[in-house]
């Protein structure tokens, strides 16, 4: 962090931030010059992490009236909505704002995707950014099993014998996993305890990964590199707040309809019903925010290969920063590669959508060719095009819409910023 | 800035105040329910109270009975136990009570067996006067409960309880 | 605009999502609709049918479902059939719990008291099963929640039954349900025509009892709606006025720039 040097006017301030430099942070990052141009795609950052801070916190309280054992788990969830003060009400954040997380990631994760936020030098942020993402997932499968209701059961019988698959000690892992030969009360208390685990790891990864952001500093919308300090940027405090402020509420808004006036909507109604090792629902469906995936696997007819495929999918992603070789950031310069970005959103949704579905008939046929066309988008497309497309020109500066020459000029002018900062 | 603005210079300010006091109207409520969580539920309020029969109980004997997760002494007291509370003058008491007052059926007095000085639990029918003492930083409680030597500050708590019938005693 | 088609474009495919999703299962007729009074942003229930409700309940329904998650305190809550405590109380005490050890060490039988969970008619789930001809009678506790569609479609099952179809084989013991998933239930028809008598006097037709059931159940099953709407209320109130408090401030904060937000 190359900020400029920053000394506490108090002397009981000064004392203190030399020996801990907390208040020069504090100062970092009220003053961190971030670019003017950002449109509101870019609040759910503070948006995310007010849903891991919510998460966090109603996680904490339910914790205290959970009670992780097969016998009493679904008891215990039925006496927290009824008994426990306002119980009703930090469940259903709770469970409502796993969906709320997944959502702001998803359209995080999709600007970053529009706006090559994960070029160079920025790959180390995306990549601590997917892990973020995966052990979000994680954990909230995790945590969609503590109510041991049918669905929870089934979800985890089933995920977990995804590493069944494995050739050799693939019985050996699941056994692990499960503690036993089934899913059951083993399962479900090292599932409380990782649940209760995980959050904390996320945090963590946040803080790198916004360490990690304020190196570079934040990408725009334009995707050029800019000088900061200086007029394309503006101090985070009180701009940025206000705005992400302003963003948040209106997604308050949409939490709260959910939370008061359809709580249920986005669960389902199996997980009312205990869970019963002897019957199996009628359809087995993973929550909204990992039905892509769930197509991906059940696309693949071989066991093993399904499993490896469900993970690539999250790998490529991992990988993407290398596989992407234009040196234009924003989409809004690739003319063909926006056309291919919606293509990609709309796979995305079509696959989430026959993850829904039962695997039979068209919608296998559907789920097989999005699948193609994901890792396509990824492993073909991306690479090719990054070579043989042409980028409309680069303005110069945010404050400079006027175009800065032809598309070469102003990325020598992005490398040369760059290397002189290195 | 232009002299129509200067006339009204509290306006913008006015936006930030009432933005600023509303958004702290709102964290004190998202608080509440946070910190209310934690109080007693609605099922351990419905436990509340609780019934004992105390017909198998001689002159002499007590009864330890659970209350709201705390012990209650039940004890019918002999004649003598009764006439040697009751003699007490008030002065001598480091927390005077009558003991008229701390057992309305001079027979039974029901308390809570909690040791006011850090809440240990005392041993019945022992101590200077023949009652209760707490062994863990000896304090000597009277037959009517009340605090006579050592570091209790207060007499042993009666909880509200009534006789529901001459052998049931509903506490709470 | 285009930017707001776009936008527009990719809400409704999430929200098409969200709404279609899992909607695959058989034939299902459409289920039938009540316009019940706790539906809305404001809904409520009705009192007085959650107190008919908890009648049918008990002189119909309890006799093989349970209600294991309620309390008999539960009945004399605000938001609920609303009881007074000493009706709540007498019911109560019309049910034997098993209470102790006591000083004995034996457990004994008492009158159950408000404090008391529901007693629930069979020991267990094996119990239960055995008597019911191998079909479990599920607990009615979140049986609201835990069906597709709801009080709707309870308030269905219990009005669908009817002839079945020509050509459908039906063994002993099933019955035909126009809206029971695969049409066929091991529970035959529950409700007839004054098998109850309300007390206020209502008729007890078929479709009278299967609302107020429906209502009771909706209440067992989401014991805090009447909160949670009334909250939920005033909830969106405050955020609508703090987002366009905020929403000013941010103006005015950007006004110092000229770039706009």
């Amino acid at each position: 962090m190359s900020d400029h040097e920053y000394t506490p006017k108090s002397k009981v301030g000064k004392w203190f931030n030399d020996r801990l430099p907390l208040l020069t942070l504090a100062n970092h990052l009220t003053d961190y010059p971030t670019p003017k141009n950002l449109n509101y795609w870019w609040t759910f950052g503070g948006i995310l992490t007010f849903c891991l801070i919510t998460q966090i916190i109603t996680g904490i309280v339910l914790g205290m009236h959970y009670v992780a054992h097969a016998d009493l788990a679904f008891q215990s969830v039925e006496h927290i909505m009824r008994d426990v003060n306002y119980g009703w009400l930090i469940r259903y954040v709770h469970a409502n704002g796993a969906s709320m997380f997944f959502l702001a990631v998803y359209i995080h994760i999709f600007r970053s995707l529009y706006y090559g936020s994960y070029k160079s030098p920025r790959e180390v942020i995306w990549i601590i950014g997917m892990l973020i993402y995966f052990l979000m997932m994680a954990t909230a499968f995790m945590g969609y099993v503590l109510p041991w209701g049918q669905m929870s059961f089934w979800g985890a019988t089933v995920i977990t014998n995804l590493f069944s698959a494995i050739p050799l000690v693939g019985e050996s892992i699941t056994n692990w996993l499960w503690g036993g030969y089934s899913v059951d009360n083993p399962t479900l208390t090292r599932f409380f305890s990782l649940h209760y685990l995980f959050p904390f790891l996320i945090l963590g990864l946040v803080v790198l990964h916004i360490w990690a952001l304020h190196v570079p500093g934040n990408n725009n919308p334009i995707g050029i590199d800019i000088k900061k300090p200086s007029k394309d940027t503006v101090p985070f405090h009180p701009y940025i707040v206000i705005k992400d402020l302003f963003a948040l509420l209106i997604f308050l808004l949409i939490f709260a309809f959910f939370v008061f006036f359809s709580p249920n909507i986005l669960g389902h109604a199996d997980n009312y019903i205990e869970a019963n090792p002897l019957v199996t629902p009628a359809h087995i469906v993973p929550e909204w925010y990992l039905l892509p995936f769930y197509a991906i696997l059940r696309s693949v007819p071989d066991k093993l290969l399904g499993v490896i495929a469900m993970f690539a999918a999250i790998f490529v992603l991992v990988i993407l920063p290398w596989l992407d070789t234009s040196k234009v950031r924003s989409t809004v310069f690739r003319p063909i590669y926006k056309q291919f970005y919606w293509f990609l959103v709309a796979d995305v949704l079509i696959l989430g959508y026959v993850g829904a579905m039962p695997a039979e008939g068209l919608y296998l046929l559907i789920a097989r060719v999005a699948t193609a066309y994901y890792f396509a988008h990824f492993l073909i497309i991306l690479p090719f095009l990054g070579l043989k497309e042409k980028t409309t020109p680069l303005p110069l500066s945010i404050t400079e819409p006027i175009l800065g020459g032809s598309p070469d000029m102003a990325m020598a002018r992005n490398n040369s910023n760059y290397k002189e900062k290195l | 800035m232009s002299d129509s603005e200067k006339k009204k210079p509290n306006r913008r300010d006015f936006i930030v105040t009432a933005t600023t006091a509303a958004g702290a109207v709102g964290v004190g409520a998202v608080v509440w329910p946070l910190v209310d969580q934690m109080n007693p539920d609605a099922s351990v309020k419905a436990l509340a109270s609780t019934e004992v029969d105390i017909s198998a109980v001689e002159p002499g004997q007590s009864i330890t009975v659970l209350w709201r997760g705390k012990p209650v002494f039940i004890k019918r007291r002999t004649k003598e136990e009764i006439d040697s509370a009751r003699a007490v003058d008030l002065s001598e008491l480091k927390h005077p009570e009558k003991d008229e007052d701390r057992a309305k059926n001079p027979e039974w007095l029901v308390m809570l067996g909690v040791c006011t000085h850090l809440g240990c639990v005392p041993l019945t029918d022992k101590g200077d006067y023949g009652a209760w003492f707490c062994p863990c930083h000896g304090s000597h409680y009277d037959t009517s409960g009340r605090i006579r030597k050592g570091p209790a500050p207060t007499n042993m708590e009666v909880p509200k309880y009534e006789f529901v019938n001459s052998n049931t005693i509903k506490i709470g | 605009m285009r930017k707001l088609i776009k936008l527009s474009f990719f809400l409704i495919l999430v929200s098409s999502l969200f709404f279609t999703k899992a909607n695959a299962a058989g034939e299902q007729h459409d289920l039938l609709e009540v316009d019940w009074s706790f539906k809305s942003f404001f809904g409520k229930f009705d009192r007085a049918s959650l107190q008919r409700g908890y009648q049918v309940y008990t002189e119909v329904c309890a006799s093989c479902h349970s209600l294991k998650h309620l309390s008999y305190r539960n009945l004399a809550e605000k938001g609920g059939p609303e009881f007074t405590e000493l009706e709540a109380k007498a019911i109560a005490s019309n049910f034997e719990v098993t209470d102790g050890p006591n000083s004995d060490g034996e457990m004994f039988e008492r009158p159950a008291k408000l404090s008391d969970k529901f007693v629930m008619p069979y020991a267990n789930v094996q119990e239960a099963i055995a008597a019911n001809g191998g079909a479990y009678p599920p607990d009615m506790s979140v049986l609201v929640k835990a069906r597709k569609g709801g009080a709707n479609y309870i308030y269905s099952v219990l009005m669908g039954y009817d002839e079945p179809p020509a050509g459908m084989e039906l063994d002993d013991g099933v019955y035909y349900n126009k809206y029971m998933y695969g049409n066929k239930i091991k529970m035959s028809s529950p409700l007839d025509d004054d098998i109850v008598e309300y007390a206020d006097g209502t008729k007890a037709t078929v479709d009278q009892m299967a609302k107020d059931v429906t209502t009771f159940l909706q209440w067992t099953a989401e014991p805090h709606l009447e909160t949670r709407h009334k909250l939920g209320f005033r909830v969106i109130i405050y955020l609508s006025v703090l987002t366009i408090l905020v929403y000013f401030t941010m103006k005015k904060i950007w006004s110092r720039i000229e770039t706009k937000v």
